[in-house]
């Protein structure tokens, strides 16, 4: 029997908090090399204009500047960035205007923010002051800032190559909505209006570039979420092998979806900056620049109708949105895909027409944030069964019961495109448990029954909410990794994607360490260094765990084959008398017939002898995963909420979540995971919004007026847990980075009207605060 | 976001600054704490050519009291020795009271009295305080000085009656009459933002125990502090009750107040937690002179 | 190059003696004259507390002070609270209770959390909350940094 001791599931302290609590952990700014010089850029004040003139010569002549670039500068090295994610091939009558982003403006400004010129000096301080030196001519033109008005005949174009704003245009059907509409007891309409909001992580962007001439040789740090493909794409826009190029994502400061945008400007122009100065260059994003050049996301305005028989079951669904994509639409159709498939929620829902037109506007680019499209599906549907339980007089629970795919109907096909570019299939999951158990831990019954009445006695407004979810997670297309015992016999690991925070550094270890028997701490993960592992695509869509862990559990499964196979020769045992335990190779119930890893990994090395042709040498493996598709995470939150019925403020009182992402690898990183998600969640509720006005000015671009929930703000949160298995990999294992996200604003709306029970309010957007409660309020 | 160039003086004495502020007239700007000032200069915002840093004049800051019951700060005294101050809590409760709720604690480290009331950020609690307080501040030149009662010394958004060369020095607040009630309250979207509306209320029964005077002063409701004049005309005399609150807190609301709307809330829903915070101030306030007496 | 001002700090214990721009950034000061960048820069306008370190044992954001306000004065920042091999008992807590996961935030943290548990050695969830109010962290959700203060004020007491 081989045993091993089990890790996954454990809760495990991570490898890498010591570097991180002592300030030893190397983040991009961090980076100093000598001779490194540093850029600041011009940006743009105005969304929209047309760039007349720019005279650069008093910058260049300020003492401490070493050049200055304009697009004029480049030359033909100034190209926009690729299309990042084509509109899927799968998809019927898809129309998709591809515009991307540019290094360096060359006749027009096409959103406040956007990169003009950029200064290289001695330091940054220095650069900045020179960027005041720069004389430019815009002349500004009308904002597109409304989506409707955007549309509209006679607005002004975004992109003048283009007849109008319209940057992508999609419809998707299941089943025929128009029949089932014509059987329904009831259609109910609304208009749902979701607005932008920031990722904000703590740490802005920031990229070193190191060009070096007499190795002929780029390495760069980037706090990008896909090191891999910045390698592959730098080396290309600069005609370099990509064996010239080294990409290294350190450890980054939370990515959370605007990190796994590629090819920013400065992307671009910063690696080429430095071959042709032959200088490192440092580049480092101020949050000032944050909120105007790192991508947003969540802007949609949706149309949409539910119809459904008398006894509260959903016959069909039809949503017709505009998308925000902001200036550019590098990211294809990934978000209103992500919606389009969540606007079914976890329902059985047979007959569902979706219309999606994604508008340019003079704004920043719209790229994935934690969520990436499916809150506002999930709003969606939540708040129209919220007015469905209204109007027909069910109880808010008995309609979702009533609804919810059965767990006897996976895999359920919804055959609709997702943004994987596959038929959507929901692969597991059972619901209504999950429901079950988040109304149980928040005690939904007793409230509303017991406590809610003597509670409005009292004359407390407190409201009770709760919304459940589905989550996509896990796509493809997949990724890599390499296992190695090394001669001390500590295992070393190399994997493609990055890490922003979410221990991967540990939780990998834990698959490893299940594998080959040795202690989590004895395993050292390496992540985004081209260097160390070059096939891949990046950290998103919670997928880290899932794609990378399971190619790390392939690659660590081969290698514990080769472990006991060796093994066997040596100590002359069969395998199946052999465990592996303690960084030891054991026979059972012989203690002292033993063999460690390390003199294992020495032997399979020999300096003499033969390595067999067809075999390799040393304890190592490299492995692939890829999903057929994406595995569907679910869950349900539940809040009770306490408002201010004069100042409208309001105090969560609980907060409950449940939620199922197959199996566990490590409970303490999950809750972390799930904290830091509701605590977005909240922030796109209540307190995050980023507000242009009408010529596309951002009107809060700093941390005084963006108001990001602070330790006062997010309250304890209950974590409650159910697994069900997903049989799409080895590990059964789902995402849940972003699940935390996905129903907050759908529960703020249902808790705050339940809270309001006397007043008038119907929520169809989303976020609120005080100040908009208070207008609705009185309307 | 990185400041432009400036010339930097250390003076160690309120002398040698006064000089220097002189010397420099437009061209110099105070550094007190830096918390408001540094932000705005990291911003670019504001690109003084000289900085005059008074953090090196221990002479000006200090906490003592005066004959008549009440304080003496020294301008450079940091809010956080404001907040953890016996002498404050015992004679200022209203003060100590306020000191938590401005900013962060790490603000608070480096903040300085002078400092915030002299930047007349009409969101200052300070600026409120002093003015409902009765406070003044003693300004000083090279050549002169003078006394400014705390509500002449604000004229308009940034903006106070402080010449170039002139320096805020000390604050004198005296201690509220006997019969006093005081309360300090604010909406703001997270504890320690500027606040999208506060009141300082200071309540003053006469031997009969009906109001002597009324003070509330609103932050955050106009370019200046501003001090509900009709609000407590229509409390004199009067004994408490939940009308009189109500009809006071109504017309603060309406009449004595002026704020603008911004992002974070409109004028009209400014007044609406104005009138909301005016009631509830008073009746803290009240109630407090009551268990005064 | 405006004229340089000669600055002498001691930072963790150590003695410095640079000439500084005195519109150096004590923020850019530590992490790019000294090297030690474990203090972070998250906005520059003192809003997030990733900078903040402590001032002759005071909480500072030292975005928001120039280097030369130093002078003479002596500071502490994350590489001042405990090495690898050597952590104080906050930066055990925190591992042990995952109050750290991109650890951007966190030098910001541990030396609010130093000075607030010298101040208050035993708080209650609702201080701890106000305390570190002035430190903004988009990754925890707070939960698992306040249960790490808990801890280290216990472990601290016994």
């Amino acid at each position: 029997m081989i045993m091993t001791k089990k890790f996954i599931g454990k809760r495990i302290v991570r490898n890498e908090d010591p570097q991180l609590l002592t300030g030893q952990a190397l983040f991009v700014d961090d980076v100093e090399i000598p001779g490194m010089l540093h850029a600041a850029f011009l940006r743009s004040d105005y969304a929209h204009a047309r760039l007349l003139s720019i005279d650069v010569s008093a910058a260049r002549q300020r003492p401490g500047v070493v050049a200055v670039f304009t697009a004029e500068d480049m030359g033909d090295d100034w190209q926009p960035g690729p299309p990042l994610v084509s509109p899927p091939p799968t998809a019927k009558d898809v129309i998709f205007y591809s515009r991307r982003q540019v290094p360096l403006v060359k006749d027009k400004v096409r959103h406040a923010g956007e990169a003009i010129a950029v200064v290289i000096a001695e330091s940054r301080y220095i650069a900045e002051d020179a960027v005041e030196d720069i004389l430019i001519e815009l002349e500004p033109l009308e904002a597109v800032v409304d989506l409707e008005k955007g549309l509209e005949a006679g607005s002004p174009l975004v992109h003048d190559d283009l007849e109008s704003n319209l940057a992508a245009h999609l419809f998707q059907k299941k089943g025929d909505y128009e029949e089932a509409r014509s059987k329904a007891d009831l259609v109910i309409k609304r208009r749902i209006i979701i607005d932008r909001g920031a990722a904000s992580a703590m740490e802005n962007r920031g990229i070193v570039a190191h060009w070096e001439a007499k190795s002929q040789h780029l390495t760069i740090w980037d706090t990008t979420q896909a090191p891999i493909p910045i390698r592959n794409g730098t080396a290309a826009r600069l005609g370099l092998s990509e064996h010239q190029v080294r990409v290294i994502a350190p450890f980054i400061g939370g990515g959370f979806g605007p990190k796994m945008m590629m090819f920013y400007a400065e992307e671009m122009v910063i690696p080429w900056v430095s071959k042709k100065l032959n200088r490192p260059i440092k580049w480092i994003e101020d949050r000032r620049e944050n909120f105007y050049a790192t991508t947003q996301e969540r802007g949609q305005i949706h149309d949409v109708e539910i119809a459904l028989s008398s006894d509260g079951h959903i016959l069909g669904l039809k949503d017709v949105f505009l998308h925000d994509t902001g200036a550019y639409d590098p990211y294809g159709l990934t978000i209103p895909l992500n919606t389009q498939c969540h606007t079914m929620g976890g329902y059985d829902v047979k007959n569902f027409t979706t219309e999606v037109s994604v508008v340019f506007t003079n704004k920043t680019l719209v790229t994935p944030v934690r969520g990436a499209g499916r809150p506002q599906g999930i709003f969606i549907i939540e708040r129209l069964l919220d007015i469905a339980s209204k109007e027909l007089g069910i109880d808010l629970v008995e309609i979702r019961k009533r609804n919810l795919i059965p767990p006897d109907a996976f895999p359920y096909e919804h055959k609709i495109i997702d943004q994987a570019f596959a038929p959507l299939i929901l692969d597991s999951g059972n619901y209504w448990p999950v429901m079950e158990k988040a109304l149980e831990m928040i005690g939904y019954e007793e409230f509303v029954k017991d406590e809610q009445p003597r509670l409005r006695k009292e004359g407390k407004y407190v409201g009770i909410g709760f919304a459940p979810f589905i989550e996509s997670t896990g796509v493809g297309p997949y990724e890599g990794a390499r296992v190695t015992v090394e001669a001390s016999g500590k295992i070393s690991v190399a994997t493609g994607i990055g890490t922003q925070g979410q221990g991967h550094f540990t939780a990998f270890a834990q698959i490893v360490a299940e594998q080959v028997g040795v202690a989590v701490k004895d395993v050292r993960i390496v992540t985004g260094d081209t260097t160390e592992f070059h096939w891949g695509t990046g950290t998103f869509a919670s997928r880290g765990a899932v794609v990378a862990g399971n190619a790390i559990h392939a690659a660590s499964s081969i290698v514990r084959k080769k472990i006991l196979e060796l093994a066997s020769k040596v100590l002359e045992t069969p395998i199946d008398e052999l465990e592996l335990d303690d960084g030891l190779v054991r026979v059972v119930d012989i203690p002292h017939k033993t063999i460690s890893l390390g003199e294992l990994a020495l032997l399979a090395n020999p300096l003499r002898g033969a390595v067999e042709p067809g075999t390799e040498p040393g304890l190592e493996a490299t492995a692939y995963f890829g999903p057929n598709y994406g595995a569907t995470a679910f869950g349900t939150h539940a809040m009770i909420l306490e408002v201010d019925p004069e100042t409208m403020m309001i105090k969560i009182k609980r907060y409950v979540t449940v939620e199922d992402c197959g199996t566990v690898l490590n409970p303490l990183i999950l809750e972390g995971q799930i904290h830091g998600g509701v605590s977005m969640g909240i922030g796109n509720a209540y307190y995050e919004q980023l507000h242009f006005d009408e010529n596309g000015q951002l009107l809060n671009a700093s941390f005084a007026d963006y108001l990001i929930p602070s330790a006062t703000e997010i309250p304890r949160i209950e974590v409650g847990h159910v697994e069900t298995r997903s049989s799409l990999n080895e590990l059964g294992t789902k995402g849940v980075g972003e699940a935390g996200t996905i129903p907050v604003p759908a529960l703020f709306a249902q808790a705050i009207e339940n809270a309001l029970y006397n007043q008038e309010l119907e929520i169809l957007e989303m976020p609120l605060s005080p100040n908009r409660l208070f207008e609705l309020l009185n309307k | 976001m990185k400041p432009a160039p400036f010339e930097y003086y250390a003076p160690t004495t309120v002398e040698e600054a006064l000089s220097l502020l002189a010397e420099h007239g437009y061209d110099a700007k105070v550094l007190a704490g830096g918390q408001s000032l540094i932000p705005m200069m990291n911003f670019r915002l504001v690109q003084p050519s000289v900085l005059v840093d008074l953090n090196n004049i221990p002479e000006l800051a200090y906490i003592r009291p005066d004959e008549n019951g009440g304080l003496r700060l020294g301008a450079m005294t940091r809010h956080h020795q404001v907040e953890i101050d016996p002498l404050v809590a015992e004679r200022m409760p209203l003060l100590h009271e306020t000191m938590p709720k401005i900013a962060y604690s790490q603000i608070r480290s480096r903040g300085t009295f002078g400092g915030s009331v002299s930047h007349a950020d009409p969101s200052a609690e300070l600026a409120s305080v002093s003015v409902a307080l009765g406070g003044r501040f003693r300004l000083q030149s090279q050549s002169d000085e003078r006394w400014i009662p705390a509500n002449e010394f604000f004229v308009g958004l940034f903006s106070t009656v402080l010449e170039p060369g002139e320096l805020l020095v000390e604050a004198a607040l005296p201690s509220m009459p006997a019969r006093s009630g005081w309360s300090m309250m604010e909406v703001a979207r997270r504890p320690h933002d500027f606040a999208l509306i506060g009141v300082a209320a200071v309540v003053t029964l006469d031997a009969k125990g009906l109001c002597d005077q009324a003070r509330m002063v609103f932050l955050s409701a106009g370019d200046v502090p501003k001090v509900a004049h009709k609000a407590a005309e229509l409390l004199k005399g009067q004994a408490f009750s939940s009308e009189a609150i109500i009809a006071s807190a109504e017309i603060a609301a309406s009449e004595d107040i002026d704020p603008g709307s911004d992002i974070h809330a409109t004028a009209e829903f400014r007044r609406h937690l104005a009138n909301v915070l005016a009631r509830r101030a008073l009746e803290q306030a009240f109630k407090r002179a009551a268990e005064n007496k | 190059m405006q004229n340089l001002f000669d600055l002498a700090v001691t930072v963790n214990g150590s003695r410095y003696e640079h000439a500084v721009e005195p519109r150096t950034l004590l923020s850019d000061f530590l992490r790019h004259d000294l090297g030690l960048t474990g203090t972070h820069v998250g906005c520059e306008h003192g809003v997030c507390g990733a900078c903040t370190v402590l001032l002759d044992g005071q909480p500072v954001r030292s975005c928001l002070m120039f280097a030369v306000q130093t002078h003479e004065h002596e500071v502490t920042t994350i590489e001042g609270l405990g090495t690898i091999d050597n952590l104080s008992p906050i930066q055990e807590t925190f591992q042990e209770a995952h109050g750290v996961q991109c650890g951007f935030c966190t030098p910001g943290i541990l030396t609010t959390v130093k000075s607030f548990l010298e101040q208050n050695p035993d708080p209650s969830e609702d201080e701890i909350r106000e305390a570190i109010s002035g430190n903004l962290c988009r990754c925890t959700g707070y939960q698992h940094i306040v249960d790490a203060v808990k801890l280290a004020a216990e472990k601290m007491k016994a």
